[in-house]
């Protein structure tokens, strides 16, 4: 550069100092200046992150867990018992097990003669003590996810691998191994034969109508010891009816159910180990209530098989998702999404954009340049924020007696990067929108209507489900999914709601939403800053 | 690049007003060219299109050649001063002219050299929002020479300055049209721009009404025009009226005369033994010329075919 007192006629023209991006560099220079040199922004950035981390700590540090073992033993800072599965998730494993021992390969067949089940009836009645056992046991159809079939496990220890194949009340044959695989089995009439041969690591399930046509369910690999417990399962998961008022809440009702199968035609191949043993798996079923219930008696052959429990992944409810400690994310999103608007329309309310355009007469280039400075620091401070808020908050949740859904890295990652994602995507929509708008207050009271409210409309259960579902499909507010850790699984029947933490949409599908919003506000905004006169 | 501004046929409407009306002028290098006009005359628009802020229905603004909008690094050819409150207030002043010299790819040595050229050192890390309106006018202009431009546009740079900053303008402006460049300063009081512009457009309702120097400009303003002192008022003008001159009563013991050097009126009087006191040429002022124009400007609206030149 020249001394100022020079004379411009003397020298040669500035020299040109170009980038290698034709100029993109100097302008996302000058916007990173911008922002930075704003304290007041800088300072908003740094609230967002310690509001994010600060509730998520205070999260952690009020939730107290605590539970007692028993009647009569004292209450502790703690939670029950969660077994976790062979990969890692919590699970629910408490059924009636009816084993021998195998030792390496075999084979197990049977007939499933009759599945009933239902509600167990309540309590025990009478001055003359129970009804007898038989009299209790509900007859009806049983449960939909009322399971009655043959196993392979490790041990009866819960959370041990698993094969199994079942018949259950309403979703035919099933193959599922070690409590996230499920496989549907082919349509066949009853009764159901049902077989498992083992031949050294994978397992085949088979499925027959007649006892000599057979049909494959599937072929598994669920890594068992060489000796494994085998023999006959019989669950019947806990109900749950959810019922939902508009403006106020939910309410979750429901109780235990029973199932009841009649099994014969047993037949076993290989190395067995007698006698056939009857086994709670899961302690928590061995309750004085169902003590005298569940169990199985063997008559010439045929057993008959009363069980109650679930032998299934984990879907909410007896734990905290971590997702729950970055309930201060959306305080923070507020905080970017103002940012994001400000970053604009402080420009249009002095005039200074005309100063900005005269800088950088190509209005589309300027806009881009907003957009990664304004995206690229939410996401930095988002990433960080989380990246902190997280192991803390677990630590501080399970150090107060909760239970926190066992997550992997991958989706700890998803979780971290999905939820700056979805912070730096709202401030990019609330700069696109206040760029069409030229307002604060107009484009921050739009952000709000699109992001903020659905959410809160929709997951603080204000609408009842259907809504809530529509607005988290369709709103901005659908990315949030991509925070959500349990698993909506097809094969357990659960409370997937909205207000529960679960979300219609998948993670990137919900994320891809607030792209589109975004994408669709930058378009509008690019072709208005073209067209207008500033 | 060529330091000029060239503007040609600039129209404009606003709805239903029209803001621009063929608008037509060049600026040149190494003067300063006053852009004079009544509020709402079209200065600042025509500046807002040839700065590629406003776009004009039809007609076309150059610099060097070239539409603004095709300029690479802008700053670095045309520095511009359109609003000196246009400023986010929370910035200080050094870091406002931080983030225009990064966008034209210069450094933090070049934004301390403007500011030391606008004697702004003082206050640079000072928030922008507590600046007095001159103060804000110097870092306007110290924006405009980040650049180091050959072409100067500065809209009412005397806004707000003090005596001082006034003088310290003048010679500001006045020693960069001495280095070469084309510098153009709008303003709405002739007054501003008596001592400072070489050269003049004058405007009016969105077209230009007078495009020549200052010395012409006062030259025809002030006509051929004779003022006489005298106590016999009657006696002097028929003296005069005699010969073919147009005379006036101005007051009680003044005539204007027109269509006679000042030397023959004195001759006359002399010659017809009329007494007068005083006999001088009459100079109008540069804002007397601009009064006029502008009040032709506005007698002859509708009239396009009317060009005073």
């Amino acid at each position: 550069m020249t001394s100022p007192g020079s004379t411009f006629l003397e020298r040669s023209a500035v020299s040109p100092a170009g980038d290698s991006l034709g100029g993109f560099g100097s302008l996302l220079h000058a916007e990173w200046t911008k922002f930075r040199t704003v304290r007041s922004w800088v300072v908003g950035m740094v609230l967002a992150a310690v509001v994010l981390i600060a509730l998520g700590v205070l999260l952690g540090s009020a939730n107290r867990s605590t539970y007692s073992a028993g009647p009569g033993t004292e209450e502790i800072i703690g939670h029950p018992y969660v077994p976790i599965g062979p990969g890692g998730e919590a699970v629910t494993d408490s059924f009636q097990f009816v084993h021998q021992q195998l030792d390496g390969d075999g084979s197990i067949t049977a007939r499933i003669a009759e599945l009933t089940g239902g509600r167990l009836a309540s309590g025990p009645q009478g001055p003359a003590g129970p009804p007898p056992v038989d009299e209790q046991l509900p007859t009806g159809n049983a449960t939909p996810w009322a399971k009655a079939g043959l196993i392979m496990k490790a041990d009866a220890a819960q959370g041990s691998a698993y094969v199994a194949i079942m018949v259950t009340g309403e979703h035919g044959v099933r193959m599922q191994d070690n409590f996230t695989g499920d496989i549907a089995g082919p349509a066949v009439g009853d009764p159901q034969w049902l077989r498992l041969t083992r031949t050294g690591d994978s397992v085949t399930g088979s499925v027959s109508s007649d006892g000599t046509e057979w049909a494959t369910v599937g072929v598994v690999e669920p890594g068992l010891p060489a000796d494994v417990l085998a023999g006959m399962l019989v669950a019947a998961p806990f109900q749950e009816t959810v019922t939902q008022q508009f403006g106020g809440g939910g309410t979750v009702t429901g109780g235990p159910t029973i199932a009841t199968a009649t099994v014969d035609s047993l037949a076993l191949q290989g190395d067995w180990i007698g006698p056939w043993n009857g086994e709670t798996v899961g302690e928590d079923l061995d309750s004085e209530r169902l003590a005298g219930i569940v169990g199985f008696r063997e008559a010439a052959g045929t057993f008959t098989v009363v069980g109650a429990g679930d032998i299934a992944p984990v879907a909410g409810g007896s734990g905290t998702p971590i997702e729950r400690a970055l309930v201060g994310g959306f305080a923070a999103l507020t905080i970017v999404a103002v940012l994001g608007v400000l970053f604009i329309t402080t420009e249009y309310r002095r005039g200074m954009v005309r100063t900005t355009f005269t800088a950088s007469p190509q209005r589309g280039r300027v806009l881009a340049a907003k957009v990664i400075v304004i995206g690229g620091v939410t996401f930095v401070v988002g990433v960080i924020a989380v990246a902190i808020t997280v192991p803390i908050s677990t630590r501080l949740l399970e150090a107060n007696g909760n239970f926190v859904y066992p997550i992997s890295l991958a989706t700890e990652l998803r979780l971290i990067v999905g939820t700056a994602l979805v912070m730096a995507l709202s401030a990019v929509l609330a700069l696109a929108i206040g760029t069409i708008l030229r307002r604060s207050a107009m484009a921050i009271a739009v952000v709000v209507v699109l992001v903020v409210l659905p959410y809160i409309l929709a997951t603080a259960a204000v609408l009842p489900a259907g809504p809530s579902e529509w607005l988290l499909r369709i709103t901005p507010a659908a990315a949030f999914s991509v925070q959500q850790t349990p698993l909506a699984y097809p094969q357990v029947d659960g409370a997937y709601l909205p207000a529960f933490g679960f979300y219609p949409l998948g993670p990137f599908a919900g994320l891809l939403v607030l792209c589109a919003y975004a994408a669709v506000a930058l378009g509008i905004a690019w072709v208005l800053l073209r067209r207008r006169d500033v | 690049m060529e330091s000029t501004i060239e503007v040609s046929g600039l129209h404009k409407r606003f709805g239903s007003t029209t803001a621009l009306d063929g608008m037509t002028f060049t600026v040149s290098p190494g003067v300063i060219t006053g852009f004079v006009g009544p509020n709402g005359a079209g200065k600042s628009t025509t500046m807002r299109v040839i700065l590629g802020l406003d776009t004009a229905d039809t007609g076309d603004a150059l610099i060097g050649g070239s539409r603004y909008r095709e300029l690479r690094q802008p700053l670095r050819q045309v520095g511009a001063l359109l609003d000196a409150a246009a400023l986010q207030p929370a910035r200080t002043g050094r870091n406002h002219l931080l983030w225009l010299a990064h966008s034209q790819g210069l450094g933090g040595s070049r934004v301390d050299a403007v500011l030391g050229m606008c004697g702004l050192q003082p206050a640079a890390k000072r928030k922008a929002g507590g600046y007095s309106l001159g103060m804000r006018q110097r870092l306007g202009i110290a924006a405009a020479m980040l650049g180091d431009p050959a072409v100067l546009m500065l809209d009412e740079p005397f806004n707000g300055l003090d005596p001082e900053g006034i003088v310290w303008m003048r010679g500001f402006l006045r020693d960069l049209a001495a280095e070469g460049r084309a510098v153009l300063i709008s303003s709405h009081l002739m007054s501003e721009l008596q001592d400072t512009a070489g050269h003049l457009v004058v405007v009016g309702r969105g077209r230009v009404v007078a495009d020549t120097t200052v010395a012409e400009l006062v030259e025809t303003a002030s006509g051929d025009r004779v003022s006489v002192r005298t106590g016999a008022r009657t006696e002097a003008m028929a003296a005069l009226a005699d010969v073919g001159a147009t005379v006036a009563t101005t007051d009680r013991d003044t005539i204007t005369v027109t269509g006679l050097p000042a030397d023959r009126v004195a001759a006359l009087l002399g010659a017809a033994q009329v007494p007068f006191s005083a006999v001088s040429a009459h100079r109008a002022t540069l804002e007397e010329a601009y009064m006029e124009l502008t009040r032709d400007a506005v007698e002859f609206r509708g009239d396009h075919s009317e060009q005073v030149r």
